[in-house]
């Protein structure tokens, strides 16, 4: 197996396409019952108890068990409700989870049966701004939902999501500045190139970046200790208030989905997407365990974090965001740009 | 050109099927038992009074204004970003010219207060 380097508008044969576009979709919606399950254990332990452990082995099965009872619940909307836009609204959140797991890098073009495939959905030009504008579409998803649901407590969710996905949308953006001044490319596999040739990962030139958009996906995700959207002890649940069965599910799965793009884009913008410190180099098939396994270790930074800090106050949030982060990454921007420059 | 977006388009349609597929088996499997009362929106108590023209405190507003002009710098960004090492000392000097105009109306918007939620 030899590697190619990825250029941009490189694309296979239709066929290749859509079925790598497969392949990657079910290994990428594998990983959510696992990150699942594992916050549910982790959770547990971190309380002092066990976390699931009566469906299959070590509770394994329990994903299984929760979509399945969800399923079977009985479907129903208030009567305040819109019906399109609340039918419609999860389906939204998962189109966008799904579709920016498109622009996640596993590896680089490689070959496979003398045909060469990217280990990617797609790798365009436009690689990160791709990932901002279907996370800019995601918020609809939550809008939407907690709008059509015609509840108090769902209206007041789905405000709350906007203004805190709007802001932490431009800090984080902000801090991706800094990486794209680096790598001089929007692609996504050209960025990690680029961490290849300076051999370090963005994350220790760009540590700043690196902590303010860790902080702003949090934020995205509404995960604690952002999670004021969804909020369960004052809002009951936020914009998902008055969802239940199906709708509930879907948006679920989009929520953990959430988590592990945005593992998966983090560990691709700063810690060297594919790649091994040390400068060790393995044969390409290795690529996507390095690139599965930085997810794995995100994702558990992402809950570790759940169990420790307890949930802001509004005005915090807001003000942390505008006040402490958006200078923050400015100020990064700024540096950054200095320093390209000047070397 | 257009064709490498191909596989995104197949992320997108399993993305809806799956919402669809969802909310389909949902419809068929799930039990059906109606009562008036599930039909009313979640209330702890009181009979829910549910307006769709609901009225917002005005920092929410304020917050979208600011974010289309902080987000416009972001995208203004990029392409200066992409080809900085390129034009070197000139496109350092457009960012620094750039950042501080911002930052001005920044700093304005926030000793106006407009930050602080209220």
């Amino acid at each position: 197996m030899t590697t190619v380097l990825a250029e941009v508008g490189f694309y296979e044969p239709v066929w290749i396409q859509i079925l790598k576009a497969l392949v990657i979709f079910a290994v990428g919606l594998q990983i959510v019952p696992i990150v699942l399950l594992a916050e549910r254990k982790i959770l547990g332990r971190f309380q002092q108890r066990y976390g699931p452990n009566r469906v299959g082995p070590f509770g394994a099965l329990q994903p299984l068990a929760d979509i399945g009872k969800l399923l079977w619940k009985e479907e129903f909307r208030p009567k305040t409700s819109i019906g399109f836009l609340f039918v419609l609204a999860p389906i939204i959140s998962i189109i966008t989870a799904t579709a920016t797991l498109a622009a996640v890098p596993f590896g680089n073009v490689v070959d496979i049966f003398g045909e060469p495939v990217g280990l990617y959905g797609i790798d365009v030009n436009i690689g990160i701004l791709y990932v901002f504008a279907f996370g800019a579409i995601a918020f609809y998803g939550l809008v939407l939902g907690g709008w059509a649901s015609g509840s108090k407590y769902s209206f007041l969710g789905a405000m709350r999501a906007a203004a805190q996905l709007i802001s932490y949308e431009v800090a984080g953006g902000l801090a991706v500045v800094g990486v794209v001044m680096m790598a001089g490319s929007l692609s996504l596999t050209e960025i990690v190139e680029a961490q290849a040739a300076d051999g370090m990962w963005f994350v220790v030139p760009q540590f700043v970046g690196f902590l303010v958009f860790l902080t702003a996906a949090f934020a995205e995700t509404n995960r604690a200790p952002f999670d004021l959207a969804e909020a369960d002890a004052e809002l009951v649940g936020g914009y998902n208030t008055e969802y239940g069965g199906g709708g509930f599910a879907t948006y679920f799965m989009a929520e953990y989905l959430n988590i592990v793009v945005l593992s998966a884009i983090t560990a691709t913008l700063f810690l060297g997407g594919w790649l091994l410190p040390f400068g060790i180099d393995p044969p390409t098939w290795v690529d996507p365990l390095v690139v599965i396994a930085k997810i794995g270790a995100l994702s558990f930074f992402f809950i570790w974090i759940r169990a420790t800090l307890p949930r802001l106050r509004y005005d915090q949030l807001m003000s942390f965001g505008w006040k402490i982060l958006l200078p923050l990454a400015t100020i990064n921007t700024l540096v950054t740009a200095i320093l390209v420059v000047v070397w | 050109m257009l064709r490498s977006y191909l596989p995104a388009l197949v992320f997108v349609l399993l993305g809806a099927g799956i919402g669809t597929l969802f909310a389909f088996a949902n419809r068929m499997l799930g039990t059906k038992r109606r009562v008036p009362h599930k039909a009313d929106p979640y209330e702890c108590g009181l009979p829910s009074e549910v307006k769709h023209n609901f009225k917002f405190g005005i920092s929410f507003y304020l917050i979208a204004m600011l974010f289309i002009l902080f987000d416009l710098e972001v995208v203004f960004l990029f392409p200066v970003a992409l080809q900085l090492a390129s034009f070197g000392t000139f496109a350092l000097i457009e960012i620094g010219v750039f950042i501080t105009l911002l930052a001005v109306a920044f700093v304005y918007v926030w000793r106006r207060g407009a930050l602080s939620w209220t």
